[in-house]
């Protein structure tokens, strides 16, 4: 096998020549050979934590003949999810939540005179209909698919939950420009929401922090946008795809299941 | 499982396992509870409102309206600029067209201009002498009646009176009523107040009181 050329090294990181003799392996862990420090990195973190086959469980799964490309598409949400994480975090940095001016004008400074401030916002905006259309699309596929049935009822209510958180995201990010736009809406949204028989109209006190749009109802709304929602979020991801791995994932329905193959003395010896 | 002698009911296991379930749940209620009713507190806290001047009465004709920005909200967080801002419509009582009973909140009809159907801000139209929605359409009558499209009930208004001291007519808390003007307290937009509407939505804590010696349903 050809060698590459030994890299400069300094004299401690040079890989020791061998000690005469068959030594059956001893001295090799006192070497470091730089080429495996990555290796003697992980090796370090996992003995003491054991998380190689957790990783193995989690990607290395058998999955049925069959799959296709509509199975990426809860993969896809999920990659939504974290572009709106990242770029929401970062956003956050220049985002002030002050109802009397502030918030219109801190969005109007991204997205004219930060750098790269209009594209992060961009990201955020239209990643924000990405996101419901791929959770939307994912939802059909499983539906279509037959994939909610037994054993993956739960999988199928908590991936209505986060429907319904992802919908509250939306509209809880809707009202943060401050805009013309964003106030109405929010206003007409908050009064269909107290059209709900007896409990609506507390429910919109509640969003907006007392009887009316009010100097806290912004901050109200950034607080469950930014910090409340995306948290129970992320937690209920997480049991998503756990649950995704526990039970593996379901075969399309077009594929018949193999009959059970019979011993046959003559041929299978 | 069995106690430990004749009688027990309680084992120490299961003892020390309540204990410590209850240690925990008793610290995570201490934080839970307390942020919890911190962030439901506005709901039950009735908000404030103050008397607002809106100029002499000899501004205010009774066969038209002239609009007035007031401030809808002024808990202790004070106003926070154009987003606590409503507009209202204001005009004389004139008894040949008001027929609702008169006393010393309505010499001055003040409508707010928030729609009854979703809250969209209505327009005053003289020349058809009509409130029209911007957004589905609704048309409001010079009472504040609904004269077509989807709103549920008439337009809310304001009590309004006169201030001796200052000379100045003032807006004071907002209304809603119903079809035959009775004056209930504030419901949000899409709720209607005849029938069983006054019932599926019940009085909010958050709405302002009603000036003193009104008569207002709850
Ligand atoms: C934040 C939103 C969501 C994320 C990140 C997400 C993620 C995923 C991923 C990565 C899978 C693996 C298989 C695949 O991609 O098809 C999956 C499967 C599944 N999802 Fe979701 N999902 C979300 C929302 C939903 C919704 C709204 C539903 C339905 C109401 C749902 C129901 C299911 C079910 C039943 C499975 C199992 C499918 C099978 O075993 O074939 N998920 N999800
Ligand atoms: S909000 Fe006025 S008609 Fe819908």
């Amino acid at each position: 096998m050809p060698r590459l050329p030994a890299p400069p090294l300094p004299k401690g990181l040079r890989p020791r020549p061998k000690p005469p003799g068959d030594d059956n392996g001893a001295g090799v862990a006192d070497t470091l050979d730089p080429l495996e420090a990555g290796v003697t990195a992980v090796d370090w973190i996992d003995e003491r934590t054991s998380l190689t086959p957790v990783g193995r469980w989690l990607l290395f799964r058998k999955v049925p003949r069959g799959v296709n490309w509509y199975y990426t598409l809860g993969s896809a949400t999920l990659f939504a999810f974290l572009n709106q994480a990242v770029t929401g975090v970062f956003l956050a940095m220049y985002y002030r939540p002050d109802a009397s001016g502030g918030a219109y004008e801190s969005v109007r400074y991204i997205t004219t005179d930060a750098f790269l401030g209009q594209f992060v916002r961009g990201m955020h905006k239209w990643g924000a209909s990405v996101m419901i259309i791929l959770i939307f699309l994912h939802m059909g596929r499983v539906f279509f698919f037959g994939a909610y049935k037994y054993p993956r009822e739960l999988t199928w209510i908590i991936g209505v939950v986060l429907l319904i958180l992802t919908l509250a995201m939306g509209f809880t990010g809707y009202l943060l420009p401050l805009d013309q736009r964003a106030y109405w809406a929010t206003v007409v949204g908050v009064n269909i929401n107290a059209g709900g028989p007896f409990i609506g109209p507390y429910l919109s006190n509640f969003l907006f922090g007392g009887a009316d749009f009010g100097a806290t109802t912004l901050s109200r709304f950034y607080a469950i946008h930014m910090l409340i929602i995306p948290g129970a979020i992320v937690a209920l991801i997480g049991a998503h795809l756990y649950l995704v791995t526990k039970l593996g994932i379901t075969a399309p329905p077009w594929l018949k299941a193999e009959p059970e193959k019979q011993f046959q003395p003559e041929t299978d010896v | 499982m069995p106690g430990a002698f004749e009688g027990e009911t309680v084992t120490r296991r299961r003892f020390m396992v309540g204990v410590a379930n209850g240690a925990g749940a008793l610290a995570a209620a201490a934080f839970t509870l307390p942020a919890l009713a911190f962030a439901v507190g506005p709901v039950f806290s009735h908000e404030q409102w103050t008397w607002q001047p809106i100029g002499p009465s000899s501004d205010f004709p009774n066969d038209n309206f002239v609009t007035r920005v007031i401030q809808i909200q002024q808990g202790p967080l004070g106003a926070a600029g154009n987003v606590n801002n409503t507009l209202a419509y204001v005009r004389t009582r004139n008894p040949a067209i008001d027929t609702e009973p008169e006393d010393q909140y309505n010499h001055w009809i003040a409508l707010s201009s928030r729609c009854m159907h979703l809250g969209c801000p209505v327009r005053w139209t003289p020349a058809a002498a009509r409130f029209i929605c911007p957004c589905h359409g609704g048309v409001y009558d010079i009472r504040g009646m609904v004269a077509g499209g989807p709103p549920v009930r008439p337009l809310d208004r304001f009590y309004t009176r006169f201030n001796h001291a200052t000379g100045l007519v003032e807006v004071g808390p907002r209304y809603s009523v119903n079809s035959e003007l009775r004056r209930f307290s504030p419901r949000y937009p899409g709720e209607p107040l005849d029938g069983i509407g006054q019932y599926l939505y019940p009085r909010q804590f958050a709405q302002p009181k009603p000036p003193p010696g009104v008569s207002q349903k709850k």
